[in-house]
């Protein structure tokens, strides 16, 4: 058997594990960047601009490492701009429409606490790009989720509005989150090789996170229930397509157009 | 070429580096900001400047880069090759003594030492104005990524804190 340039591990699985966690932060970039101009107040139209900034630049980084990994000379804005949804990655959970302030901030919180824990486990990856991209990614995923989760208290144990809310944009929401942690073949294969955690591991760091947060929002955690969503095998929401319908139009009816 | 001529080589650049100015943040170069990794002349004669970016979206990151490159160029430092590295990730740490006597000079409050990072998320930061530690965060995001919004009860003027990350 000849030996695999990246570790344990083959190109192609690692090339698709890594659009996961480009997509993920691309998607949810792409989601926030909706809110500019239209926020609640100008302060948070800067805080969720420059989370949305964060995340888009860790886009950056995974999809022009995805490209170098794949060898087919596929550039960052290529694999953002020219892929359908079904090549998109994501967990269904990012994709998923802003509704009000309080529903932003709930998928908000969902997966800043699930990137914070994953990415401090990825900074010893065997794979030392992944291991540089999450160090650097995690000092800012921090900020994210103080941003978010301190909203997230203020509406949870606000008024009685902000409060239900809150509560029902949880209860909406929640049922997507068991697919960020539905282990498949290939998340299995990357823990195998060292290059990401178990899933296992980072749920339940997850999951106490959350729990504490809740606890301070008074909100109610719903009870999980078999998901099936998997837009992490490219099956996605009907929403994912007009995002990318948005956010594609340019690079679709002009190829190849530059600032 | 011989040591002591290649040694001018880099102190002249560094001296060139000092002297481009961040562009959210002009009272202070990207040397006082710490953005600067190495400065080295490899076996080719060419001189490699490692650039570490602040935060991954920055907006400034790709001009910081033409300033760079352009302030090299326009100095006739001779071939150079400028490189972006990630690890270790940058830190406010790297921030110089002179950079943060500048910021606080500007009116932005200098980083908290990440070893505190712990203690930084709850305690107050005192305002620059009249020092008062009665002051409240009004948001997580400034004007740039790099800074949060305060304001103090006491005096009642906004200011910016510069995160510490």
């Amino acid at each position: 058997m000849s030996a695999m340039p990246f570790g344990r591990v083959e190109p192609a699985a690692l090339f698709r594990y890594v659009l996961r966690l480009g997509d993920l932060s691309l998607v949810l970039g792409q989601r926030l960047g909706e809110w500019v101009g239209h926020s609640p107040a100008l302060e948070e139209d800067l805080g969720l601009a420059n989370i949305a900034l964060d995340l888009i630049g860790q886009a950056r980084l995974f999809l022009s490492y995805a490209g170098e990994v794949e060898a087919k000379g596929r550039g960052e804005d290529d694999l953002a701009f020219l892929r359908d949804q079904g090549e998109y990655l994501n967990a269904t959970l990012a994709e998923q429409p802003n509704g009000d302030f309080g529903q932003t901030i709930v998928r908000q919180v969902l997966i800043d606490a699930f990137q914070l824990e994953l990415y401090e486990r990825m900074q010893t990856s065997t794979d030392e790009r992944l291991a540089a991209i999450a160090a650097k990614s995690l000092k800012e995923v921090r900020y994210h989720l103080r941003y978010s989760s301190g909203w997230l208290v203020r509406l949870g144990d606000g008024t009685e509005e902000s409060h239900v809310r809150a509560q029902t944009a949880l209860d909406k929401l929640w049922p997507y989150t068991v697919e960020l942690f539905a282990e498949d073949e290939l998340d299995r294969a990357m823990a195998e090789g060292g290059i990401a955690p178990r899933l296992s591991e980072v749920q339940a760091a997850w999951s106490e996170r959350i729990d504490a947060i809740l606890a301070e929002a008074t909100l109610k955690r719903p009870k999980d229930r078999p998901h099936s969503w998997h837009g992490k095998r490219g099956l996605h929401s009907e929403h994912l397509g007009y995002l990318l319908a948005e956010m594609q139009h340019l690079q679709r009816a002009h190829p190849g157009a530059r600032w | 070429m011989n040591a002591a001529v290649e040694a001018l080589r880099v102190s002249r650049a560094w001296t060139v580096l000092a002297a481009v100015e961040d562009p959210e943040i002009p009272a202070l170069s990207i040397v006082d900001l710490g953005l600067i990794r190495s400065v080295e002349l490899n076996s080719g004669d060419t001189l490699e400047v490692q650039l570490s970016p602040t935060y991954v979206g920055c907006p400034a990151t790709d001009v910081i880069r033409r300033s760079v490159e352009e302030a090299l160029r326009s100095a006739g430092i001779g071939r150079f090759a400028v490189a972006s590295v990630l690890s270790p990730a940058w830190t406010s740490d790297w921030i110089t003594a002179e950079g943060r006597r500048k910021l606080a000079a500007y009116g932005i409050v200098p980083p908290e030492r990440t070893s505190s990072m712990r203690d930084v998320l709850r305690k107050p930061v005192a305002c620059p104005r009249c020092h008062s530690s009665d002051t409240e965060c009004v948001s997580e995001f400034g004007s740039t990524p790099c800074k949060a919004l305060h304001r103090c009860r006491g005096c009642l003027e906004p200011f910016e804190y510069f995160k510490c990350i």
